[in-house]
Order: structure tokens, then C-alpha cells, then sequence
């Protein structure tokens, strides 16, 4: 022991500042740690809480209308206007609707895909439908809202396929903001739904086989419930995603709003951030309301 | 729990401090105005409605930014705006220093400090612009002259000759009778649009007593909003990206809607569309161009607004986005001789019945003083409530 430090303190004269430094730190767990995350965390806090503390901030403070400049004086009644105006109430329910919708179609496709994937498909088949659902995700966001304006106009694909069949295309709308955005987000739900599936062992659908239940009663009862907390994951990606959005429904929603063009439309034409902020406080608090009640699900492990 | 809460409190009132001292900054008002010109900086940025400074990069015969590189080694950057709010906040960045704005900006950016005021002298060819353009109350305040003007126009009617029969003279199209194209009448995407509304009801419902659709009282604003909402059930979609519309009228998804002349211009002949100046008369727009009070090349931006006023220059601006000229020697510049005629440039008594962008004020300006009118934060209110 003794031999050993004095072998310790001789290196620590005889060498440069560089060992001398790591000598330290190897001797000083606490510090060591605290230096590996201190970039991180600074980095965490002033992204995540500080950016929603200011957006907080903000919404209590007022606008001058006629020269466009901020003014700190505290008031509600920003709040007070997004918490009572018919508007916000019915832009916010539009939002809320659409990102449900999206979530439930979003599953529903996805649900026999992962399925197929897990379980039925070889390991090449396997390996080549992961790489074709994640194609898309290496386009662009707006490549792909803009191909869906072309898809969904008067005179594009989808009018010149339905045409023969006495169809017609829903045009730019609610509607084909549904249809976008299920697509975009299709990747981020099927994938949570088909890790989840991995993990639901062969020999239970066996088991279940075997002692006599039909597929839909195994599906039900035995690998839903396995699966639910993956469902919910996957749920959180299509519906947090799609609450935030305003720029499919700016390319193919025809004249509707979301929250966030209301968002966009007080930042950059009203010039009025204050109430910009209160109202993106709306998904925040919806996507706190959702993953507190998710929370309890342990659908946040299978993230 | 509570030691929590404290440190949770500390946070917010750091943030808070930290917020006031960077998130507003008070207008600083340039006190002097330049008696004479320095040496021209090494660049200028310049902020403007789509077309006003080409550079040859969207069509190569299209370049009066070059010629003005050469003489002056200004090198010019461009940013390309879509309404006149989405101006005004590109412009406060600071990041430019120069601004091409419309009625509905200039009271604003005056106001708030962010224009400076100009020496006229400076800028040797706003001699010969027209004089209905000067002293304006979107170009002047208090007698101090803030912008040198571009050009003018009316915001037309836009529609396709195959399926808009008759060939519309009236707005009605897209008001009253929209219902015979429902999803497909198209409108631009901006408060200031509240006021071809209230063109069509000076028409239509003389009973409001609407004297100028700036000024709009409460009672007055109501009516045209009931009409924008009325007219919100036939709209496909609203346009601000002018990119947009003419996709829209390109593919079909919009046959009829408001419209400018530079949009007129950029459609195929495939597409088939026609334009009006209807018979209510119309909104439009006169243009000036400004200099930032806090213009990092205030040299380069008075070179700037001296040569965008010069005849070739302004010929070459004006024809390209369809619209009169701010001069009359730039008629004889113009690529086609009829184009000054067919925008009246210079028409004093046409220029006269435009309804130019305004910034709408709580003092009417139409100088009724038994009321209130509405300003354009209530316009900006009632316009989301219109959109729902």
C-alpha cells in the first residue's frame, strides 16, 4: 500500500499536466461524472426546460398591436382568451380529432404488417420489409406533403384511379390531411408494434393453439395483451406528432387550421408571440395529460 | 416538496430576467439624417415581395440586380416575403437594410422605429416620380419622407375561362355566388384581405355607410366578416405563398379568387385563365422602398433606392411584377408599349380609385370622429375567426 503511493506521488511530479489531470480524476469519481455530464445536461436544460419556461413566460406577456413590439407587463389574458374563445375550442377539438383519427388508422394498418413481420415472414423477407418501411424516412418531410398535393388534386393519380370507378378524390381537405399524415408517421407505429411483437415467445401462440383457441381468441387474449404497452408507445409517436403539425395541413388541408398554424399564424403574421405561446401550451398540456394517464400502462418502457 | 418549489420559482424569476434583458429590444430611433454618402459598402440586403429583385437566377433574361452589382460592387441578397406581416417580422431580425413594403407595413415599421427617415437629395431620381405618389400617408409622416415609391397596382380577379362563364366583372363570384364553384374559390391568406370585403359592400350595401374599407367600425367589420365567413364555406383553399396559387389554378383545385398581375403572368397558356379589374373597384398596393435605422450599409441602400427609381431599372421591375411604374420616363423603357397603358401608370384619377393597403388605426380614416374603428389587431382577430 505504501509502496504504492510513493510510486503514485512520483509519477505525479515527474509527468505533464495531461496525466497529472487524469491521476486526479481517476481518483475522484464524483468529479469524473460530473464533468461527462455536465455538456449533456446543459445542453438538456437549456433545450428542453428552459425553452418551456420562456414559452411559459411568455404567455403572459402583451403585444403592442399597431408597432409590433413585446411588452412585459403580466397579464391573463392570453390565457383567459385561449381558455374561453370559441375559436381556440374549435381548433383544438379539430386537432385533438385529427390526431386520434390518425393514431387509430395508423394502427390499424400497422397492426397486420408488424404481425406479419414477427411472425410469419422468413428472416430475408423480415429483414427487407424493415429496410421498405423505413425507405420513406430517408425523404423528405415536405417531398412527401408535397407529392401527397399532387396525389390529391383534381387532376392527379388519385382522381385519374378512382374516376373509372365512379370515385373522386377527397381533395385538399381534412380528410387528406388524415390520409398524409398516417402515411408519414406509419414507420414510427410500426415499428414500436413490431419490436413488441418479437417479444411475444412462439410457444404461447402454441400453447394457445393447442389447448384449443381459434386466432382471433389467441389474439385477444393472448398477444394483445402482451402487446398493449407497444401499441401505446406507438400511439404517442402518431399522436404527438401529428398535434404539432401545421405544415401538411398547410400544403393539403385545404383553408382548415390546426393548433399549429394558429401557432405559426401569431408568430409570423399576427406577430403576436405571447399568444403564440398560449396557445402551443394547449398540446403540451395534452401530451402531459396523455403520457401521465399512459405512464401507468408501462407503455413508456417499451419507448 | 417545498425546497422544490423554491428552487423551481428561482429558475422561472432567472428566466425571466434573462428573457427581459434580451427578448425586447426598444426601438432606437436614428436621430440624423445623412447629409451626403460615404463609400459603398462591400454588400446590401434587401427584403421584398416576390420579383422585385431579380437577379437572373429565375429567368436570365430577367436581372436588373447585375447591372447594379457592377456599378456600385454592392452585392445584393434578396429575401422574398408573402404578406406584409411576415415582413415586418423578417425585418425586425435586423438582419436587413433595405424593405420594399406596402401601405399596410410602412405606418407600422415607421412607428415603431424601424425605418429611418430620408434625405431625399440623395437620391437623385425620386425628382421625377409622379407626384400622386408623394406625401403619402403610407410613405410620409409628419412631413419626414420614409420610402422612396416602386410602383402600384390593384389586386385582381383571377379565373379559368373554361369553367368561370360569363367572364366575371363583378367580385360576386366570389362573395355572393361563390356557392356555384364551392371548393374552389380561393382568397388571399391575410387580415388586409377583411378590405375586399368591405370594397364589395361599399358596392353592394350602401345602407353600412362604408366610406373607405380601412376604416371600419365595429358594426361595419361585423358585416364584412359575416361575408368572409359566408364566402369561408365555398374557399378551397387561401393562398399567401403566390407559388401556391398558381399550382392551384395550374391542377384546377382553385378556378376563381383574388389574384396578381405577376400571377396572371407566370400561368401557362394550358391553364387558361383570365383576369379582371371588376366593376367594384379593388385593393391594391403602393410600394416603397425603405432603409433600416439600424442598416449595417446605409451607402449601398441609398444607391439602391436612387437606382430602383431610375427609368430603366423601374421599367424592368414594374413590367416584371405587373404593375404601374413610380416614374413616367420608365413607359419608355418597358419591353412592351402597351403595358403602361394597360395599368393606367400615371392615370391620376384610376390610380385614385385603388384602395391601397393601409394599416387600419383605432382613429378613422375616413376622419369620422363619432366613432371608433377597428384596428388591425381586431382585423388580425377576426380574420382567424373567419379561417376557424
Amino acid at each position: 500500500m505504501s509502496s504504492n503511493t510513493s510510486v503514485q506521488a512520483k509519477s505525479l511530479l515527474g509527468l505533464g499536466p495531461a496525466r497529472r489531470a487524469s491521476s486526479t480524476l481517476y481518483s475522484k469519481p464524483k468529479l469524473r461524472l460530473a464533468l461527462l455530464l455536465a455538456a449533456p445536461l446543459t445542453w438538456l436544460v437549456l433545450i428542453y426546460i428552459v425553452a418551456l419556461v420562456a414559452l411559459l413566460i411568455t404567455a403572459f406577456w402583451t403585444v403592442d398591436s399597431f408597432t409590433g413590439q413585446i411588452q412585459i407587463s403580466w397579464s391573463l389574458d392570453n390565457i383567459q382568451s385561449v381558455l374561453t374563445q370559441a375559436l381556440y375550442r374549435t381548433v383544438t377539438l379539430r386537432t385533438l380529432g385529427i390526431a386520434l383519427l390518425v393514431t387509430v388508422v395508423d394502427i390499424l394498418i400497422a397492426l397486420p404488417i408488424a404481425f406479419f413481420m414477427a411472425k410469419v415472414a422468413g428472416k430475408r423477407l423480415q429483414r427487407a420489409m424493415v429496410i421498405m418501411i423505413l425507405m420513406p424516412l430517408w425523404a423528405s418531410y415536405l417531398v412527401k406533403a408535397y407529392a401527397w398535393r399532387a396525389v390529391l388534386s383534381n387532376d392527379g393519380i388519385l382522381n385519374w384511379l378512382l374516376q373509372p370507378l365512379g370515385g373522386h378524390t377527397p381533395g385538399y381537405g381534412l380528410t387528406g390531411v388524415i390520409i398524409a399524415q398516417a402515411y408519414l408517421w406509419l414507420p414510427y407505429v410500426i415499428l414500436p408494434i413490431y419490436t413488441g411483437l418479437e417479444r411475444v415467445p412462439n410457444s404461447l401462440l402454441e400453447a394457445s393453439g393447442d389447448l384449443g383457441a381459434k386466432t382471433v381468441r389467441t389474439m385477444r387474449w393472448v398477444v394483445l395483451p402482451m402487446l398493449l404497452p407497444s401499441i401505446i408507445a406507438a400511439s404517442i409517436f402518431s399522436f404527438s406528432l401529428t398535434l404539432g403539425d401545421y405544415i401538411t395541413v398547410n400544403i393539403v388541408g385545404g383553408a382548415n387550421q390546426m393548433l399549429g398554424n394558429l401557432v405559426y399564424t401569431n408568430v409570423g403574421a399576427a406577430n403576436n408571440l405571447p399568444l403564440a405561446s398560449a396557445i402551443a401550451l394547449i398540446p403540451v398540456v395534452i401530451m402531459f395529460v396523455y403520457l401521465a394517464v399512459v405512464r401507468k400502462t408501462g407503455a413508456l418502457e417499451n419507448l | 416538496m417545498q425546497f422544490k418549489t423554491a428552487k423551481l420559482a428561482a429558475l422561472f424569476a432567472a428566466a425571466a430576467m434573462v428573457l427581459s434583458a434580451c427578448g425586447t429590444a426598444t426601438p432606437v430611433a436614428t436621430s440624423s439624417v445623412p447629409t451626403k454618402l460615404g463609400a459603398n459598402e462591400k454588400s446590401v440586403s434587401l427584403l421584398g415581395w416576390p420579383g422585385y429583385a431579380e437577379d437572373g437566377s429565375n429567368d436570365p433574361a430577367v436581372d436588373w440586380v447585375t447591372p447594379f452589382e457592377k456599378a456600385t460592387g454592392c452585392q445584393v441578397t434578396f429575401k422574398a416575403y408573402g404578406t406584409s406581416d411576415e415582413a415586418i417580422n423578417l425585418f425586425k431580425s435586423g438582419d436587413y437594410d433595405v424593405i420594399a413594403a406596402s401601405g399596410d407595413a410602412t405606418l407600422r415599421l415607421i412607428a415603431s422605429g424601424q425605418v429611418a427617415e430620408l434625405n431625399t437629395d440623395l437620391i437623385p431620381s425620386y425628382a421625377n416620380v409622379y407626384p400622386f405618389l408623394k406625401g403619402k400617408a403610407w410613405n410620409t409622416a409628419d412631413g419626414k419622407v420614409y420610402g422612396v415609391p416602386h410602383g402600384y397596382g390593384a389586386n385582381l380577379l383571377m379565373y379559368k375561362k373554361d369553367t368561370v362563364k360569363p367572364a366575371p366583372t363583378s367580385w360576386d363570384v366570389v362573395f355572393d355566388k361563390s356557392s356555384a364553384y364551392k371548393g374552389k374559390v380561393t382568397a388571399y391568406d391575410s387580415p388586409i384581405y377583411i378590405a375586399d370585403a368591405a370594397v364589395y359592400l361599399m358596392a353592394h350595401n350602401p345602407a353600412l355607410g362604408i366610406k373607405n374599407p380601412y376604416a371600419l367600425d365595429e358594426k361595419q367589420l361585423t358585416a364584412a366578416v359575416d361575408l368572409l365567413k359566408q364566402q369561408r364555406a365555398n374557399v378551397g383553399e387561401y393562398w399567401s405563398d403566390y407559388l401556391k396559387e398558381i399550382q392551384a389554378f395550374e391542377t384546377g383545385d382553385s378556378v376563381v379568387g383574388t389574384t396578381w398581375q405577376v400571377i396572371v403572368n407566370s400561368m401557362s397558356a394550358k391553364a387558361n385563365v383570365g383576369s379582371v379589374l371588376p366593376s367594384e373597384g379593388a385593393t391594391g398596393w403602393s410600394d416603397s422602398w425603405m432603409v433600416s435605422s439600424h442598416a449595417k450599409s446605409p451607402n449601398c441602400a441609398y444607391k439602391w433606392l436612387d437606382y430602383i427609381d431610375q427609368p430603366k431599372a423601374n421599367a424592368a421591375a414594374t413590367e416584371y411584377f405587373g404593375e404601374a411604374p413610380a416614374t413616367a420616363e420608365a413607359c419608355s423603357f418597358m419591353a412592351s408599349a402597351d403595358t403602361c397603358a394597360s395599368y393606367h401608370a400615371g392615370d391620376v384619377d384610376y390610380a385614385n380609385k385603388i384602395w391601397y393597403w393601409t394599416t387600419p388605426i383605432a382613429n378613422c380614416l375616413d376622419g369620422r370622429t363619432d366613432v371608433k374603428c377597428t384596428d388591425y389587431a381586431r382585423w388580425t382577430q377576426a380574420w382567424q375567426e373567419i379561417k376557424g
